[in-house]
């Protein structure tokens, strides 16, 4: 919750096209139970639901923006604020926990200095921890957005985050 | 399949085989065939057939390759660059490469299970049609509908004693006719595919490997029940799953085996997929229909059951996706077949996802009833490292721990409840002497605890309580009374809870208590950790009598805390050490505490 109140003071100057929204609603907008296909439609165009976009999507979909804010922050996979051009998973499943992904989530966390699902100022990386990337045999396991890397060592952690740190930040697309 | 003496070639491309670069492997494959000319030059059809997982993910990229002269062999770890190497030895001089060939534990992997369920999954190309029609696809639900009235669909489904495999193992076939029951001309039909017990994985394989056989199991299901809408429920982080089911139902509608009047047969059925958000609580069915309809997934008490108002008020029936795929196995080959398989109680197979400390780590379809020493050992080949065996959790967030002295329990329903587990989804998580007990614990009561709804109060708040205590635990700030609150909490948390998450969330602990209430006692008391897990209460140093000098440990540490040089017994440095722990997994004698 504390997120979204912060959020909507941050973002008001910023320039918003919604006509990507306006399309994810169009496409919607007849189905029963629409507002997850739309909001999971809204965050694919923007990587993150601006808080604009929840408006007018109460709006077209005539539900209160409380609804939308309880749905928004009742599911992880919702994001309130711009993430990071390289999203860094780490597993903490059972098949990684026991197979040492603490010590690999409390690596990233010291080498990148933010914690679980925060942003690095500079919007190069968002660390996340999620449940199961569906590959135990490989535990414990860390992707950074579509890349797999299995069987990780602190030592792996590094080797990642000096590749990566000498990415470009704006990506192709 | 196609031509008889034809050769295949079979990719895996589940998850696991994709992140291991399967595609590469594939266009290779494809490269090299054309360059080569192979067809011409061997007189026969080389097709490359893309499968789901084949259960053995660590040894990805898997390539089985099936010649008329050799038979089938299998070669894991496949890559890219070796293909050409294959392609010239073993399609082009028929000389198979026994040093690359999957080692002897791979058939031993395979053959010891019996395959049901997962026949498809890993062997067909789940974006087929054909594939899937070559494999008798869509005859179960012909000749439902053909040869037999709903009613009789039912009966068959309770006579094969199918019970749910989405946990609660509830049967089946009575769950049809309840909803069959409810007044009503619209019902809705839902394939649960959320999956959230981490570590559990036979969903996501199916839905990838083997969709349509999904999609035949709702249609039957739909037929028997009179329902003409279905949801699939897919948990968000599975997009893989989503691409091929959504493909599957794509062409589905394209061959009119979805829509209206289907094949002729007179019959309607719909079906669409819902993306889950990452909430485990939505596998719930109560949130989770609660979830499809656009709110919150939180749960709701019961009754009404969704047989009789389920989604948007309307009588509603949910499996689970491994139930459905049950079904055209159960209508094809007969119930009574069905019905030898497995246990009095539990019939038929049920797959598991084996992971942990075990040496083959993997997705095994057994019949129900075959003991876990079998499924861990002769499956799996044992514990990894030469270390010892302590106990296997199954069940994940809602289960709990076997020991070693009753691995002699069948897994089926019932004896594992018994022995204080649950069958759950199915994942067997297999821990060794150096896994403790209590942070195993901790760490499903952490998962549950963030997983909470936080619609119950004993849930919300009694599960953070009894997280604190389990933290204060492993800390070595532990008190004598600390195990009987655990104990007190956990029972008034199951007996108060709203639904099945806090109901089951404390069984880990309770379960831990009860087989290993001598690894809490030494926590509380000696402030030490018997299986050196718990990083406030190790010494960090190397025990001189134990290590043997190899030099792992150092080869690990991430900052040379580590002082070794050949011939010499470790010594660790604690100012430098950052407790890591890479170095006490490294060891492999137990020589750092
Ligand atoms: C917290 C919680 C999580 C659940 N997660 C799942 C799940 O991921 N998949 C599933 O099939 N069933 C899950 N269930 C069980 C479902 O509520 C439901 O019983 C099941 O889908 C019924 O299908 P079945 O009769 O085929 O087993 C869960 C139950 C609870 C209480
Ligand atoms: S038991 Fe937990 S998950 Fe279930 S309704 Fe209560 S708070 Fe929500
Ligand atoms: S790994 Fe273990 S046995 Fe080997 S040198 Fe280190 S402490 Fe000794
Ligand atoms: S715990 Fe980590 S940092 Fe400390 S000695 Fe072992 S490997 Fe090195
Ligand atoms: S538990 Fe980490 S990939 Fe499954
Ligand atoms: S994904 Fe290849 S065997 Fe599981």
């Amino acid at each position: 919750m504390s997120e979204a109140v912060e959020q909507r003071e941050e973002e008001q100057t910023e320039e918003i096209d919604l006509e990507p929204a306006n399309r994810v609603i169009d496409k919607f907008i007849d189905m029963p139970g629409n507002l997850m296909p739309v909001l999971q439609g809204v965050q694919d165009e923007y990587g993150y639901i601006p808080r604009i976009a929840a408006d007018l999507i109460a709006e077209r979909l005539n539900v209160y923006p409380s609804q939308i804010y309880g749905v928004l922050t009742f599911y992880a996979q919702f994001h309130l604020k711009p993430r990071g051009r390289f999203i860094i998973r780490v597993c903490v499943g059972t098949a990684c926990h026991v197979q040492g992904a603490t010590r690999i989530v409390e690596t990233f966390y010291d080498k990148l200095g933010i914690g679980h699902a925060e942003t690095t100022p500079d919007l190069r990386y968002t660390f996340e921890k999620v449940a199961c990337l569906g590959a135990c045999g490989m535990a414990p396991l860390a992707m950074v957005n579509d890349a797999t890397y299995g069987s990780m060592t602190v030592q792996k952690v590094e080797e990642i985050i000096n590749d990566y740190n000498q990415r470009p930040l704006k990506s192709g697309k | 399949m196609s031509e008889k003496d034809g050769i295949k070639i079979l990719i895996c491309q589940g998850t696991g085989g994709i992140s291991m670069g399967a595609k590469d492997v594939e266009a290779a494959f494809v490269r090299h065939l054309a360059e080569k000319g192979v067809d011409a030059v061997i007189g026969k059809r080389c097709d490359i057939i893309k499968t789901g997982c084949r259960g053995l993910c660590a040894n990805d990229v898997l390539v089985d390759i099936i010649t008329p002269e050799q038979g089938r062999v299998t070669y894991d770890f496949v890559k890219p660059e070796e293909v050409e190497k294959i392609i010239d030895e073993h399609l082009v001089k028929k000389e198979t490469i026994e040093k690359r060939k999957a080692k002897p534990y791979y058939n031993q992997f395979v053959n010891a299970q019996m395959r049901v369920v997962m026949t498809g999954c890993g062997q067909i190309d789940p974006e087929s049609l054909n594939a899937y029609l070559e494999e008798d696809g869509f005859k179960a639900i012909e000749k439902c509908i053909r040869g037999m009235k709903p009613d009789e669909v039912i009966e068959e489904v309770k006579k094969s004693g199918l019970r749910g495999r989405g946990g609660g193992g509830f049967p089946t076939g009575t769950k049809w006719s309840f909803c069959k029951a409810s007044p009503g001309n619209h019902k809705y039909l839902i394939c649960n595919a959320d999956e959230g017990d981490p570590g559990a994985f036979m969903d996501r394989s199916l839905l990838e490997g083997d969709p349509f056989c999904i999609i035949e199991g709702m249609m039957i299901a739909a037929y028997a029940i009179g329902c003409d809408f279905g949801y699939v429920y897919v948990r968000a982080e599975y997009p893989l799953a989503v691409q091929r089911l959504q493909h599957a139902i794509d062409i589905c509608y394209e061959k009119n085996y979805l829509g209206k009047n289907i094949q002729g047969w007179g019959f309607d059925f719909d079906m669409r997929i819902k993306m889950g958000a990452g909430a485990f609580v939505c596998g719930e069915e109560t949130a989770l229909m609660a979830s499809i309809e656009g709110f919150r997934g939180m749960s709701r008490p019961r009754p009404p059951f969704p047989a009789v108002r389920g989604l948007w008020g309307k009588p509603t029936n949910i499996n689970n996706v491994e139930t459905f795929a049950n079904v055209r196995h159960i209508i094809n080959r007969g119930a009574d077949w069905y019905a030898s398989l497995g246990t009095d109680t539990t019939k038929g197979t049920k797959i598991f996802a084996v992971t942990g400390k075990v040496k083959h780590t993997g997705l095994v379809e057994v019949p129900a009833g075959m003991k876990i020493r079998e499924v861990i050992y002769d499956v799996c080949g044992g514990i990894a490292n030469n270390r010892k065996f302590k106990a296997v959790q199954a069940g994940g967030p809602s289960g709990g721990c076997i020991p070693a002295e009753i691995l002699d329990t069948p897994v089926d329903y019932d004896s594992l409840i018994k022995a204080g587990a649950m069958m759950g989804s199915g994942g067997l998580v297999v821990m060794d002497e150096t896994t403790c007990m209590v942070d195993v614990s901790r760490f499903f009561l952490n998962f549950t605890r963030m997983e909470s709804c936080g619609k119950c109060v004993p849930c919300r708040i009694g599960l953070k309580v009894m997280l604190d205590i389990l933290e204060r635990i492993t800390e070595g700030r532990g008190e004598p009374s600390d195990i009987e609150t655990l104990k007190d909490l956990g029972i008034a948390i199951k007996k108060s809870s709203l639904c099945g998450l806090g109901q089951t969330a404390p069984n880990p602990i309770l379960s831990t208590i009860n087989y290993f209430r001598d690894e809490y006692e030494a926590h509380i008391n000696d402030k030490r950790c018997p299986s050196n897990c718990c990083k406030e209460l190790l010494l960090w140093q190397v025990v001189v009598d134990k290590c043997v000098k190899c030099g792992a440990c150092k080869k690990a540490c991430p900052v040379d805390a580590i002082v070794w040089e050949k011939g010499e017994i470790a010594y660790l440095d604690k100012e430098k050490c950052t407790k890591c722990k890479s170095c006490y997994d490294a060891c492999r004698f137990m020589a750092i505490e």
